[in-house]
């Protein structure tokens, strides 16, 4: 259990590095940098290369954005499985469901109670 | 009446005097090198207002207030407010002002505003025009990112050209009589675009227009360097200021040890977090209309060439693919 | 003369912290998993579904208390790669313009930063899975 948290810590540090990596060597915006790593996410859950890692990493794998990347590609595959052509349109967003609710959910609640404050 | 001389350079023949003036800044400036010169400090970014940019209206307007106290003079003397700041239509500037029942005239010179306000206002007092004007200008950290870049609790890293917009106010007093500094002669500036395209590097985009209009200013007065007691530029901060410098010999001049920059002398750059230093319009008017200002009474300068720099970018023609230019005022001030 | 002025990037030590935070939120991540996995005995979809959701809350609790922002300055990409900084970036604008109102501020704004990934991730995954159905169907 404690070698799974570390695999994690390990796989999720190096993904970041990546991140940082562009950040800081090119003239990427983070939103850019951002929709680079779903993409990329996308794309390797499709030709399930991404996989292996969610295998080893856990965590590691599916909380960075390439994860959730991933997590599209996997269920527009499922959807086409089960529903045929029609899954094209219906996998991505079923799979996502949870995290964009999620989102939307908890960032409408922390706009009513929480204030935005200057950094210290 | 004035004289042009040179290229650019109006030298008054009438002086505006500089009755009087005052700074309120946000807490981060008040924990500066230069807290005892302000005015009043802020409790919070929102200066007990509701919004970011009621408190910058606050702040400006508390500024105009306590400069009026300390010139002598009352709302009724003033002719005219030239005032703007770094917002979307000048909101901070003009709800600041809408029940003064003065005349006012709002001016967008991003962060250039406070000496393109003195500039113009010292040549309406020149030429009989106005009797007594309010210069001001204010800027406010919040109300700037939320507008030019993130919102406050968005989790970015800041680039280490960047700098920090100072939240503050500034305001000075001119008058056609009185005592105090006068101003005797402007440089008002070219905008000037050298295709930086960094938002996050705004030293390096005004730096050419900096120098440009220093350089203007000298030979046009057939000054040089060491005639000043302080060149001060407003907010090009710690890579924008070597830039200048830079840029300046290239020019055969040298700055030697008369450049100071409002942006460095606001914050201590080494303890302070704010990168290479601050900026906004409220930086250079604040610095200004206090610290400055004392210098003067304190006899310890006598002629100060005061240059507020401004970067005239638009997050819209940014994301356009466009460049910053950059644009700076110069005003002379002799004691 | 701007590239040869520029103070250089404390690169070493972004990447180091980058390492560090986004590897000790990815292993939050995990002992969430194994909770939900081992101690709340969920089977594995509903379980990382759950993880997503309870990151994703964490991610907008820390901003909401306005902490998150600190934690970015320090990790860079340590905290906006992994799914905390996609929460970050909507709780972020959600609460910055609550001032413009609920529908106009919060509502229209929220998606102002992390807009870019749901419109690309879910194209992405609609040319994906053409892909998918075309190869299928060749195969």
């Amino acid at each position: 259990m404690v070698v799974d948290v570390m695999k994690a810590f390990l796989l999720g540090g190096c993904i970041c590095i990546i991140g940082q990596l562009l950040v800081d060597l090119t003239k990427l915006t983070p939103a850019r940098i951002m929709v680079i790593f779903v993409v990329t996410g996308v794309v390797l859950g499709l030709f399930g290369l991404y996989q292996p890692l969610v295998e080893w990493g856990g965590a590691g794998a599916t909380v960075p954005l390439t994860g959730f990347g991933n997590l599209l590609a996997k269920g527009v595959i499922k959807e086409i499985e089960e529903q045929g052509f029609l899954g094209v349109f219906t996998g991505g967003v079923k799979s996502a469901a949870a995290g964009i609710t999620a989102a939307v959910t908890f960032g409408y609640i922390m706009a009513i109670i929480s204030k935005p404050r200057i950094k210290s | 009446m004035a004289n042009r001389l040179g290229q650019q350079t109006v030298v008054l023949d009438k002086p505006a005097i500089i009755l009087g003036g005052a700074g309120i800044v946000g807490k981060k400036e008040g924990d500066g090198p230069l807290a005892r010169y302000f005015d009043n400090v802020i409790d919070d970014e929102y200066a007990g207002e509701k919004t970011f940019e009621a408190a910058e209206s606050r702040i400006l307007m508390d500024a105009y207030v306590k400069a009026l106290e300390k010139s002598g003079k009352s709302p009724t003397d003033i002719n005219l407010i030239l005032s703007g700041d770094l917002l979307n239509q000048c909101t901070a500037a003009s709800y600041a002002f809408r029940d003064v029942n003065t005349p006012y005239m709002g001016l967008f010179g991003a962060c250039s505003t406070m000496t393109e306000s003195m500039a113009l206002a010292a040549m309406l007092i020149d030429g009989g025009s106005v009797d007594y004007a309010v210069c001001a200008a204010s800027s406010h950290f919040c109300s700037a990112e939320r507008q030019f870049r993130f919102p406050l609790e968005y989790g970015n890293q800041r680039t280490p050209t960047s700098q920090w917009t100072v939240t503050g106010a500034g305001a000075v007093i001119l008058g056609k009589d009185g005592q105090g500094p006068k101003i005797t002669a402007i440089t008002p500036g070219k905008i000037l675009d050298q295709g930086i395209k960094d938002s996050n590097n705004m030293g390096a985009a005004m730096a050419p227009a900096a120098c440009d209009t220093i350089t203007r200013h000298l030979m046009d007065t057939g000054r040089s360097v060491d005639e000043f007691d302080m060149i001060l530029t407003g907010d090009l901060g710690k890579f924008g200021s070597e830039m200048l410098r830079d840029l300046m010999r290239r020019n055969n001049f040298d700055l030697k040890n008369k450049h100071k920059d409002c942006g460095m002398l606001i914050f201590d750059l080494e303890t302070q977090d704010v990168d290479c230093g601050g900026s906004g319009c409220g930086c250079s008017a604040a610095v200004f209309s206090t610290y400055i200002l004392d210098m003067f009474r304190q006899g310890i300068v006598k002629r100060i060439l005061f240059i507020a720099t401004g970067a005239l970018l638009s997050p819209t023609r940014m994301q356009q693919g466009e460049t910053i230019p950059g644009i700076a005022h110069a005003v002379l001030v002799e004691a | 003369m701007v590239e040869q002025k520029a103070p250089g990037s404390q690169i070493i030590r972004n990447l180091l912290a980058a390492f560090i935070t986004g590897g000790a939120i990815c292993a939050v991540g995990q002992i969430v998993l194994i909770i939900f996995e081992q101690v709340l005995k969920a089977d594995k979809e509903t379980a990382a579904a759950s993880t997503s959701i309870v990151m994703i809350f964490l991610g907008a609790f820390l901003t909401g208390i306005n902490i998150y922002d600190n934690i970015a300055s320090f990790g860079g990409a340590g905290a906006s790669v992994p799914i905390t900084g996609f929460s970050n970036s909507i709780v972020s604008p959600a609460m910055e313009f609550k001032k413009e109102g609920y529908v106009m501020g919060v509502g229209a704004k929220m998606f102002l930063i992390a807009g870019p990934v749901l419109v690309y991730g879910i194209f992405a995954s609609v040319v994906a899975g053409l892909v998918y159905f075309i190869w299928k169907q060749v195969m």
